[in-house]
């Protein structure tokens, strides 16, 4: 019998549990190749492009394009083109059935943040890949993000490395109370958790205002660092939309609060209900607002950055970087001079968030570095 | 961050208060329990365990167990916001607010008007609402609409776990009176809410979902029951927004407004007795100011007009469901075909 190949609901991030196709971008009986892009998939929080894991010919769409399925649950049927028909909907009846007495894909509950006292700082964090061989990844949201910006990433880098998502102070489930906001401040928190979970050099990746805190720890103890990538980093000169800035701090409705989420995406409709609601449940807790206002203004100045490591970061010398940034970003346009010797990937069609809009790109990019 | 139900939300928005201010005292009957007896203290939390293990923590002099007098305690709870505390009275049953009529609309509603602004009256009154619970016709009123016909009274009525942590911090951060209504059968249902605190600010209406065809507006428990129909008529084809004021004094009169634009049907779900309630309130509003936009005459999905029975099988009728607010939506749909 010849090769027949499921693909099914894949699970993006800890807490998916359903998603639905979309849209479906190849039709039944194209030939595909490994990386090519199947279907859109359509969870509560965001929209992903999937990307098929194996090459034939996309015999079947078994899930209609809108129906919520359960993360594991069959979408497709891969082939070859010669398999007879009768052989495919024998598979499909097969797997239907034990899929349902299996009741799916039912993992063991996703990994819980956990919190720490780091120095002054308590600070939220959310570990995967326990007891994996390669660097310990670190990874650094950016302004007004949260460890769970790293949905698409943190699984996928979890397969091969110890990864470490943080929140750093004034986000998420860390510490609103900061009296300064400066990039000084913020890393020596980061510097902070490194000490207390008695990390060894680690591979740091940044996002935006999180590359400034990767590369001002990287400076500030360069033996913590192995290699740092940064994702449109702020601190390398160049302006900021100051627009972006202050409609994220003072936008209190949903209303107000999309159209400025939509500068982050090159393609505007994948920011989610859930994603602002997300955003505004952060916003509301005691203490949220203030920060934010306290680090923008310690980085930010109207649409300049204060805040410029490029003369400095030039210094880093042995510790690797490579810098990706999406050619549509509205909030750290690309083109900055970077520093010789660092690597720059531009991704086409990609906003400010490339991994969350090209996570599969952005992944392959961060685990061949780090391999190499 | 982790699953609570309601009433632990609630429990913890009033810890996290009384840590960050001393001036926060709870009132009320039972509220601790035991006091002047020599039987279990805190036995109970209240009626239903919602201040449980507070006294523990704050003792006697900040978690007052009151005489079965609510005209007296009430009293002392608006005389106290005025002369410098946070209150937070309990009132057990809202049924019982008739006994202090006088307290709460004649005298704490009264007193930043009159005094010219310069009195501030930070007073919260928690009471429970709501039929469902078997508790018969003296104990499961909704009756939201008597306050928030009072100018000067604030009427919050959170619909979730969420909602009811973020909206009571937010009422004894007010220096007005506020009136926090809590749904008894919601007490036990459970969502996530933040460890931290956070408060949700009031006259800002939630849209739990956005969809082109209906906009429901649901007060309360009701806002759940509103998602569960909006879900089953999704499958129908028919897309739904669903809209919790959250506050119904203030009320969020542009949400409602741009909603029912966006759709041009409206169909509102309201527990309180049908005449005079927030149902007529919000279809008087929008039939004034969007008569335009809309295609279909207002539906209201409200108990009959009369005491809230306790044979199950009547309560269980009385109550409005997912499955009327379902026909509801069905109707102003057809109502549309009929007209074009």
């Amino acid at each position: 019998m010849s090769q027949i190949t499921p693909i099914t609901m894949p699970k993006f991030g800890l807490a998916m549990t359903e998603g639905k196709v979309a849209l479906w971008s190849k039709p039944e009986g194209a030939e595909i190749k490994v990386g090519d892009e199947l279907a859109d998939i359509e969870t509560t929080k965001i929209t992903n492009a999937y990307e098929s894991p194996v090459r034939g010919n996309l015999r079947r769409h078994v899930a209609p394009e809108g129906e919520d399925l359960p993360v594991g649950a069959l979408i497709a049927v891969v082939a070859d083109a010669g398999v007879p028909d009768a052989e495919i909907d024998a598979f499909i009846a097969q797997f239907q059935a034990s899929f349902a007495i299996k009741g799916g894909d039912v993992a063991a509950a996703p990994p819980e943040p956990k919190t720490m006292q780091a120095g002054a700082w308590t600070i939220r964090y959310l570990e995967t890949g326990e007891g994996q061989d390669g660097t310990p990844i670190l990874l650094i949201h950016g302004f007004g993000g949260d460890l769970n910006n790293w949905l698409f990433t943190q699984p996928a880098l979890s397969e091969r490395h110890r990864v470490i998502a943080i929140d750093l102070p004034g986000h998420g489930g860390s510490t609103k109370q900061m009296d300064s906001g400066d990039l000084s401040t913020l890393a020596g928190a980061v510097v902070s958790l490194m000490k207390a979970l008695d990390l060894p050099a680690c591979h740091l990746v940044g996002h935006s205002l999180g590359g400034a805190v990767a590369l001002q720890v990287a400076l500030d103890e360069p033996g913590r660092v192995a290699a740092v990538t940064l994702l449109a980093p702020a601190g390398m000169g160049g302006p900021i939309n100051h627009a972006f800035i202050q409609g994220f701090i003072t936008s209190g409705r949903h209303k107000q609060l999309q159209p400025v989420l939509e500068l982050l995406f090159a393609d505007p409709t994948l920011v989610s209900r859930d994603m602002a609601e997300e955003v505004l449940r952060f916003k509301r807790l005691d203490g949220a607002e203030q920060a934010l206002q306290r680090i923008a203004d310690a980085s930010f100045d109207g649409d300049r950055q204060r805040i410029s490591l490029r003369e400095q970061a030039a210094a880093l010398g042995a510790v690797p970087v490579q810098v990706i940034w999406g050619e549509k970003d509205q909030i750290l346009p690309p083109g900055a001079d970077l520093p010789g010797g660092w690597t720059l990937h531009t991704l086409p069609d990609t906003g400010h968030m490339p991994h969350m809009e090209r996570s599969a790109e952005v992944n392959r990019l961060i685990l061949d570095f780090t391999a190499g | 961050m982790s699953k609570k139900s309601y009433r632990q939300a609630i429990n913890e928005a009033l810890r996290q208060e009384m840590r960050r201010d001393p001036t926060v005292i709870i009132m009320g009957e039972d509220v601790a329990g035991g006091a002047g007896a020599p039987g279990e203290q805190d036995a109970w939390g209240g009626v239903l365990g919602v201040t449980k293990g507070l006294l523990a923590e704050f003792g006697r002099d900040r978690i007052l167990d009151t005489p079965l007098s609510e005209s007296a305690y009430i009293g002392a709870a608006a005389g106290a916001a005025a002369t410098g505390l946070r209150p937070v009275a309990e009132l057990m049953f809202v049924d019982f607010l008739g006994v202090c009529f006088d307290q709460i609309f004649n005298q704490a509603a009264k007193f930043r008007y009159m005094f010219g602004g310069k009195a501030r009256t930070p007073l919260v009154i928690r009471a429970m609402y709501g039929a469902g619970f078997r508790a018969a016709s003296q104990h499961s009123q909704s009756l939201y609409p008597i306050f928030t016909h009072i100018p000067g009274l604030k009427v919050v009525i959170p619909s979730s776990a969420y909602e009811a942590k973020g909206l009571l911090i937010q009422s004894i951060r007010d220096d007005d009176p506020v009136i926090f209504l809590e749904h008894k059968v919601l007490y036990d249902t459970e969502e996530e809410v933040p460890d931290e605190a956070y408060t949700i600010p009031f006259g800002e209406a939630n849209l739990t979902r956005e969809g082109r065809d209906v906009t429901i507006v649901a007060i309360g428990r009701m806002v759940g029951l509103a998602n569960e129909a909006a879900d089953r008529l999704a499958k129908q084809g028919i897309s739904c927004t669903v809209l919790d004021p959250r506050t119904t004094s203030p009320l969020d009169t542009a949400t409602i407004l741009e909603c029912v634009e966006e759709t041009g049907r409206l169909v509102i779900v309201d527990e309180a007795s049908p005449r005079c309630n927030i149902a007529t309130d919000i279809s008087a509003l929008v039939a004034q100011e969007a008569f335009g936009a809309l295609k279909a005459p207002i539906r209201m999905v409200c108990p009959p007009h009369v005491p809230v029975p306790f044979a199950p099988n009547l309560e269980d009728a009385y109550v409005p469901s997912a499955a009327r607010i379902e026909a509801a939506v069905q109707s102003v749909m057809v109502a549309q075909k009929k007209a074009a």
